[in-house]
């Protein structure tokens, strides 16, 4: 009784677990209950229940309650199809002027206005590619096709490769200096000799159209958030539910809207985008001083003034965060929306995987790697940079950046003409290098994997074997095991004990949205493999990051490694370990290891540096060594930020983890990719998105009560 | 009066859902715990007074005791709950948006505690702003703040940014940002507050230089009892968003109104802050020794050289007439006696 008295909190978590357990042996696994049984396919089996609801009958393979709940929910994804489907074909015809017949036409009114959309994005796509690749399907937009079938000069040249190299050394001059200056030439120069020059010149005008589009609408919307609470109120939970959201799943309702290509991929990206720049908006504007505000009202601004010449320029930095964010956000679906047409980089890494050429997936995938580090950095460099001073410098000081960039533009063009000259074959390199005629590593990587294949086969495979039987296929069965009332009440009784009644609630309907969904034994599994990674994952980072905290030097060199790595689209991950592994499950499990472990190493650096100094100094006066230190101060102190980066590493498990349907697994991630080729799959894709997103938002909800009553408790903000 | 140029009557700033409702039950009795307990928080309660042309009131009060909102009411950065507020005789709580943006170009300018300067806009352009605002051109609205750069002494730092300037620095861009429209009515918020014991003594130095120069109708804030008697024509010193008194320094270190405003007046020196006039005989003027004293000079300054004499001394005012007299013995009683002077 005196330990119950002394740690209550124990004693409830004991009673949790025992309750927890207790249910998982009370209840029997049913008979007839088998894995993969197609719950949702929609076949008929003389097996199945059905029910019929909104005149849709849902079939399902009927068990004991306490084992597995009914689909409830099964009627959602073929409402949200019909739903859809009405929105798109039958709702609120009218009358729409077509230009090519020169008549009105009857469509549907979300029809138009998607086609409308599709036209805009397509428009800008094509203009930003013929300035940089050269075409002409910008002059067709403004005339026709048969005036430029007449016209043979009416065509975009195109820029030449090096006067975009030489134009983006000198923007990083701009906003960083020389060493930026010089990676961006390299890569530039890099990527135009490995004749990765056409996909990079794609994919990088879908990032030009899909990021500015996504800042504005992003910063438009922070504003109407900061401005009035019921936006902002209704924003919040779209904004939660994005933030855990598999990519992979908003392509598919994108997809019946918008279609198959490149603007659908800017809308889908826009889509991703946007919430993480409406965040950072939102943080950058409430962070401005009260004082700065009233500083601004008594200089007598009225609304506007005081939006767009105090806030927005006073929170400059954390909005240019949100531009960096929105630019990687941007390459992560560069690469993912290639699944649904985009052309580029990821649709060449796309199809190299298909084909397991790793050597080409090889060099895709750092192209792309590149790009996205350059972009990463300059778009720092420009949110950290100062505002500058420039009215006591001459004309030249002044624009000495622009007039470098038209002498580039000169030099460029003569280059490009000259070298019409010079090279006869029909190739001008010093104007594009085309795709097959760069150089190319991919032998030399194909025949390096093939030699680790051959060479290291047998321990590879025996890894993989005793992995797959060892461990995980155990633990797959234990997670199935569970019977759902046991998960439910274990969840509940967590949120309960972590954050009282109002968590429960919350952790309890998500979790019930997921049970009472077809796929519940898929979360299962997407869960399982979630938390195996997550598990290594934090072993791992919170090992290296506490080892890298005791040299300031190797904690930075950590840092950057973080950050670099953290740059990478999240599908590049898939390369290497396909190399290595091939198509198993193991390869997923350390594409998600190796994502993963970047929260976990960087919030425990973060964390134990967090702590203060002054502490430390206490500590040292009190006499402790290194080792007590680590484990009586620093541990305590910075375990909430660690706990912060563990809800991370989950973010981020979850997310490869459906990725990783791309090599194949049997989870919901198998079912979004699925989706995608159905024709009916929209309603599935989304539902199956919310799953996952709700697995993360029940870890994410109970972690980040749990922080932060734990630094209230330690008086840390 | 006719000439004040701020008029509070009434005033009340209370917070929470219902604020309104309650204070309009209260019937202008509000009691600050009852609110409470219905989840409002009274800022300000019941503040009424005036403010004359070219004077300078000082609000004092320790933290949370709503000085600050009582400015802001004053300014509407916030709307008062109840009462009423003019500003020349205008109806402030009735202003539209228009109008009160009219007067903010105008009339007002503001300093604040945290300097509240745009980070992104050089000291010459954060002056200009208000200016700009106001639609003056880019380079009208300059040269005017060039001439606050000057007035302020931060020539050749026109063109730096707020984060290259010291505290003290940072804050005469503030005050000449808050004077680059030539305001009438000038508001500080805890001004010096942020600034370290030295520059703050500097500042108010230049302050009082200003003031002089500028004679603005002024509502100064400060926590800092010392600050508010060097600077003061009037001190209200504020507690619990109640006015406990409101008077001239002088009165004020002679007669405190209430306990707590004495407690403040204890360890005033007050040699330093009382002026011969404050504490003379108006009636008694005749037997007086041959020394004169001006009824300006602070007691500090002439207090030797009065106790030197037997007899009463006379107080001259600057036309050297005679307006009172006073003996070395209330000397002695005003700097060591009782907290009282024996009137």
């Amino acid at each position: 009784m005196e330990y119950i008295k002394k740690y209550p909190k124990a004693f409830q978590w004991l009673f949790l677990l025992i309750v927890f357990f207790g249910l998982c042996f009370a209840i029997e696994v049913p008979e007839t209950y088998k894995f993969i049984r197609g719950q949702a396919e929609f076949v008929k089996d003389p097996n199945q229940s059905f029910y019929i609801f909104l005149g849709k009958e849902v079939r399902y393979y009927p068990f004991d309650v306490f084992w597995r709940l009914p689909p409830l929910l099964g009627w959602l994804p073929i409402w949200i199809n019909d739903s859809l489907f009405f929105l798109m074909n039958e709702w609120l015809p009218m009358e729409f002027w077509n230009e090519d017949t020169q008549s009105y036409k009857t469509r549907p009114l979300v029809l138009q206005i998607t086609r409308e959309i599709t036209s805009v994005m397509t428009f800008l796509i094509e203009l930003i590619r013929d300035i940089l690749l050269g075409g002409l399907k910008t002059i067709v937009a403004f005339t026709s096709w048969d005036f430029v079938g007449s016209n043979s000069w009416a065509k975009m040249p195109g820029l030449p490769w090096t006067i975009v190299a030489a134009g983006a050394a000198i923007l990083a001059y701009q906003l960083s200096g020389k060493g930026l200056a010089l990676f961006a030439g390299l890569v530039m120069v890099y990527i135009s000799i490995f004749g990765q020059w056409k996909p990079s010149m794609q994919t990088l005008s879908f990032i030009l159209v899909a990021a500015p589009l996504s800042f504005v609408f992003g910063l438009g919307l922070g504003i109407a958030a900061f401005k009035n609470k019921r936006v902002e109120k209704a924003l919040y939970p779209i904004l939660l539910v994005m933030q855990t959201m598999p990519q992979y799943a908003v392509l598919v309702p994108a997809l019946v809207l918008f279609g198959v290509g490149d603007h659908a991929a800017v809308i889908i990206t826009m889509i991703v985008a946007v919430p993480p720049m409406i965040l950072l908006t939102l943080l950058g504007l409430r962070a401005v001083p009260p004082e700065v505000i009233e500083a601004g009202r008594m200089s007598g601004c009225n609304n506007w003034q005081l939006m767009f010449k105090v806030l927005i320029p006073t929170a400059r930095r954390d909005i240019l965060i949100g531009v960096n964010q929105v630019i990687m956000v941007c390459f992560s679906m560069a690469v993912i929306s290639a699944f649904i047409g985009a052309k580029g980089l990821g649709f060449n890494l796309l199809l190299a995987l298909n084909q397991l050429n790793i050597g080409l997936a090889l060099e895709a995938g750092l192209c792309i790697s590149l790009i996205a580090i350059l972009l990463d950095k300059m778009s720092l460099a420009w949110a950290n940079k100062q505002v500058d001073y420039f009215g006591n410098l001459t004309f030249y000081e002044r624009n000495k950046n622009a007039i470098y960039f038209g002498i580039a533009v000169f030099i460029g063009i003569v280059l490009a003409y000259l070298g019409s000259f010079y090279f006869k074959q029909g190739f001008n390199y010093l104007f594009e290098v085309p795709h097959n005629k760069g150089i190319s590593t991919a032998d030399f990587w194909n025949k390096g994997v093939d030699w680790i294949f051959d060479t290291f086969f047998v321990y590879i495979k025996a890894f993989n074997t005793w992995l797959i039987v060892e461990v995980l296929q155990p633990m797959r069965a234990l997670y199935l095991r569970m019977p759902a009332v046991a998960t439910l009440v274990l969840v509940v009784g967590a949120g309960y004990l972590i954050g009282g009644v109002r968590s429960a609630l919350v952790v309890c309907g998500l979790t019930l949205f997921i049970a009472l969904s077809p796929w519940w034994d898929r979360a299962l599994v997407t869960t399982y493999m979630a938390t195996f990674g997550v598990i290594v994952s934090c072993i791992i980072g919170f090992t290296v990051g506490t080892l890298c905290f005791q040299n300031k030097h190797s904690a930075n060199f950590m840092l950057g490694v973080c950050d670099i790595f953290q740059t990478f689209p999240s599908f590049v991950y898939l390369i290497p370990v396909m190399m290595l592994f091939g198509i198993t499950d193991t390869s997923v499990l350390i594409a998600v290891i190796v994502y993963a472990t970047i929260p976990a190493t960087r919030y425990t650096i973060e964390g134990l540096r967090s702590v203060p100094t002054a502490l430390h100094d206490a500590a040292t006066m009190s006499g402790v060594n290194k080792f007590q230190r680590l484990t009586k101060i620093e541990f305590p102190l910075a375990f909430p930020h660690m706990m912060l980066g563990l809800n991370q590493t989950i973010v981020f498990a979850l997310f490869m983890v459906i990725i990783g349907a791309f090599i194949g697994t049997e989870d919901l991630g198998q079912y979004i990719l699925k989706a995608l080729s159905d024709k009916n799959g929209a309603g599935i894709g989304l539902t199956l998105g919310i799953c996952v997103a709700f697995i993360g938002l029940i870890f994410d909800n109970l972690i980040r009560t749990y922080v932060q009553k734990r630094k209230k408790h330690l008086g840390i903000d | 009066m006719s000439n004040s140029v701020i008029k509070c009557e009434n005033v009340f700033k209370i917070f929470g859902a219902n604020a309104k409702k309650m204070l309009k039950e209260s019937n202008g009795n509000v009691d600050a715990k009852t609110f409470q307990e219905n989840g409002c928080i009274v800022g300000v309660n019941n503040a009424s007074f005036e403010v004359a042309k070219g004077e300078m009131l000082v609000v004092m009060g320790l933290s949370g005791s709503g000085k600050s909102t009582l400015l802001r009411c004053i300014s509407r950065l916030t709307d008062a709950t109840g009462g009423k507020i003019y500003i020349e005789g205008q109806d402030l709580l009735k202003l539209n948006n228009k109008e009160l943006i009219d007067l903010r170009r105008n009339k007002m300018g503001m300093v604040f505690q945290s300097f509240a300067l745009l980070p992104h806009k050089t000291v010459v352009e954060n002056i200009a702003f208000p200016l700009q605002i106001k639609g003056i051109e880019i380079e009208d609205s300059i040269s005017k703040a060039m001439d606050m750069v000057k007035l302020v002494g931060l020539e050749g730092r026109e063109n730096y940014f707020p984060r290259e300037l010291s505290g003290g620095q940072q804050q005469r861009v503030g005050i000449a940002r808050s004077l680059a429209v030539e305001p009438d009515i000038w508001f500080l918020d805890e001004p010096f507050s942020a600034l370290d014991p030295l520059i703050r003594k500097e500042m108010q130095d230049e302050f009082l230089r200003l003031q002089e120069k500028l004679q603005k109708t002024i509502m100064f804030i400060t926590h800092d009892f010392d600050e508010a008697l060097k600077l003061a024509d009037r001190i209200a010193i504020m507690k619990d968003g109640i006015i406990e008194q409101l008077d001239t320094p002088a009165n004020i270190v002679l007669n405190p109104a209430t306990e707590y405003v004495r407690k403040f007046t204890e360890e005033v020196p007050r040699e330093k802050v009382l002026l011969i006039e404050d504490v003379m005989d108006k009636s008694d003027i005749k037997d007086l020794s041959e020394l004169k004293v001006f009824k300006d000079e602070t007691i500090e300054n002439v207090a030797e050289k009065i106790l030197s004499q037997d007899k009463a001394v006379a107080v001259i005012d600057g036309n050297n007439k005679i307006v009172g007299s006073i003996n070395p013995t209330r000397i002695i009683n005003t700097v060591f006696g009782g907290r009282k002077n024996s009137n």
